[in-house]
């Protein structure tokens, strides 16, 4: 079905149809605009911002490069703390999440008290700002005057985190469960399956993978707000960053922080974005 | 004695009646065939007959035992009648094998190599031994239905639903599930059909009953049901779809 345009300016590759060409010149042209665009923009960045009367003094408290170099393996080695917070909150977050999902879809009357719990649970953590539940259940619990290792602001913290959280993959996991089509439902007690095995391998399966992206999400904004814990006690990078600042009386230190944050979190951004996209392709 | 006898079975959504008092007896091997406009009330009649849907009124008497009393535990009921769906409804994440070895497993407590022998057999006996491995949505339509098929025979039931199981799929397809039914028959099986298969339906079925508006409207053999019928609705019915 190759139509040669012989008229035209370009003769057409052998093996594509006009179409292909035609689309092919547009992608080029929109290529062409794009990096035009975008070279533009950066140039009159790279030429205006210097001029601002401040730039010299923003470009040594915050783009130092001494102190950059000086720091960097310092607050890389501070995020490990940061990964091994979220490391072994990720999964408790998930399995506390599950359990509430599973709460508020209790529907028999005598599970009625756990329904609410699970109602209540996620109105109170989704409702109050992350940091105060930090600071209500990190210096509260310890100034019960727990024995070792139970009075450390590092683990009620965590806990802090592992709760709210779970608030909010609970809600997740929720909706995941009723977008499943209730004809599965029925399928499956058409077969003589019980309550809890429909919900068990029937519906949670494919409720989890569908909200996979959504919950990948939730995650990315976890492993941001695990530096929250800096305001407890913990010395995770932010905090490091901090120390960094008032030893140098420099901000760079926080640059770095900021760029090793990124380093982690846009690959995973990019990730879920993908996963969500071929979940939508498949579905439609 | 009936094998399944229904005694003014009523079935209400809200306000909308949709069954309205229905007789209906069906003996052990018999092949009954519903069929009616769409909306009749076939695909109702037919989940409140495993209680898929709870009957607001009157009796269904499974082995002279009243199932349709409320309060009655629908599960044990549901293992000895199954039921296919016109959209198949196999669990997507599973594989055709695993699809149909789940009820068994946890429903009557055996392994997956208890149950290989037996379920390798009525995938072979379905045309379908070399598609055990594989994802629904790597079927065909019409081999998504019979695994479908499969899926309810593996639990050994006594009765057998069917609510238009040929509707969705291409023309091309429909032979091979109906064949399925026609080795089904053989068997012995007792079945209902929700059905559009006119020819089907008067070639292998006992007994063919009219429904209209959620009434049975007339019933009988399937000679005299389309040579011969006795209402005006049926009579109209049939020209439109013969
Ligand atoms: N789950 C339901 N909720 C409310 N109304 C329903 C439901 N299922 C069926 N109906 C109604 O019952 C009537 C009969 O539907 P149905 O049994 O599907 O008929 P058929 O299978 O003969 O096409 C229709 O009016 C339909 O809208
Ligand atoms: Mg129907």
């Amino acid at each position: 079905m190759t139509e040669t345009n012989l008229d035209g300016p370009a003769a057409a590759p052998p093996g594509l149809t006009r179409r292909q060409i035609y689309e092919a010149q547009i992608r080029r042209r929109s290529l062409r605009v794009a990096a035009t665009s975008t070279v533009l923009v950066l140039l009159a960045l790279i030429v205006l911002i210097p001029l601002a009367p401040g730039w010299e003094g923003v470009k040594k408290s915050f783009f130092n490069a001494d102190v950059f170099a000086r720091t960097f393996p310092g607050l890389l080695e501070a995020f490990l703390l940061d990964v091994a917070i979220f490391a072994w909150s990720a999964p408790l977050i998930f399995l506390l999440g599950l359990l509430i999902a599973l709460c508020r879809d209790a529907r028999s009357p005598a599970l009625y008290p756990l329904r609410l719990f699970g109602i209540l649970y996620t109105d109170i953590f989704r409702g109050v700002p992350v940091i105060l539940v930090i600071y209500l259940i990190g210096f509260g619990i310890p100034g019960l005057g727990l024995p070792r290792p139970w009075n450390s602001p590092y683990i009620w913290g965590t806990v802090a985190l592992v709760l709210t959280y779970a608030a909010y993959v609970a809600e997740v996991l929720r909706s995941g469960i009723e977008s499943i089509h209730q004809s599965q439902r029925a399928a499956a007690a058409s077969l003589g399956l019980s309550h809890s095995d429909t919900m068990r391998f029937v519906v949670l399966p494919q409720a989890i993978r569908r909200v996979v992206p959504a919950n990948m999400n939730l995650f990315i904004a976890l492993q941001k707000d695990v530096a929250l814990l800096s305001f407890i006690g913990p010395v995770e990078i932010f905090r490091q960053a901090g120390v960094y600042k008032s030893l140098l009386a420099n901000f760079t230190p926080y640059v770095g922080a900021a760029l090793i944050f990124l380093a982690v979190t846009i690959p995973a951004t990019r990730y879920a974005d993908y996963l969500m996209n071929k979940q939508a392709r498949a579905r439609s | 004695m009936a094998k399944l006898e229904l005694q003014s079975v009523t079935k209400c959504f809200g306000d909308n009646v949709v069954c309205r008092g229905i007789d209906l007896r069906i003996d052990e091997g018999e092949m009954v065939c519903l069929i009616g406009a769409s909306g009749s009330g076939k695909s109702t009649l037919l989940r409140c007959m495993n209680l898929l849907e709870p009957v607001d009124d009157g009796v269904i008497l499974l082995d002279d035992i009243d199932i349709a009393e409320p309060g009655f535990d629908p599960q044990p009921v549901r293992q000895r009648i199954g039921i296919v769906f016109q959209s198949f409804n196999l669990f997507p994440h599973m594989t055709a094998v695993e699809n149909v070895m789940l009820a068994p497993r946890r429903v009557h407590n055996r392994s997956r190599e208890a149950l290989l022998p037996e379920v390798t057999e009525l995938f072979t006996r379905f045309g379908l031994a070399d598609r055990m491995q594989h994802y629904p949505d790597q079927l065909s339509g019409g081999q998504q239905q019979r695994v479908a098929i499969v899926r309810a025979l593996a639990m050994k039931p006594e009765i057998m639903l069917f609510d238009e199981i040929t509707s969705a799929l291409d023309p091309e397809l429909v032979g091979e599930v109906l064949d399925v039914l026609r080795t089904l028959r053989e068997a012995g099986m007792t079945m209902v059909l929700a059905t559009h298969e006119m020819g089907f339906a008067r070639e292998l079925a006992d007994k063919v009953c009219f429904l209209d508006n959620g009434v049975i409207l007339e019933e009988g053999p399937p000679e005299q049901l389309f040579s011969n019928p006795k209402q005006e609705r049926t009579r109209s019915f049939l020209a439109r779809v013969l």
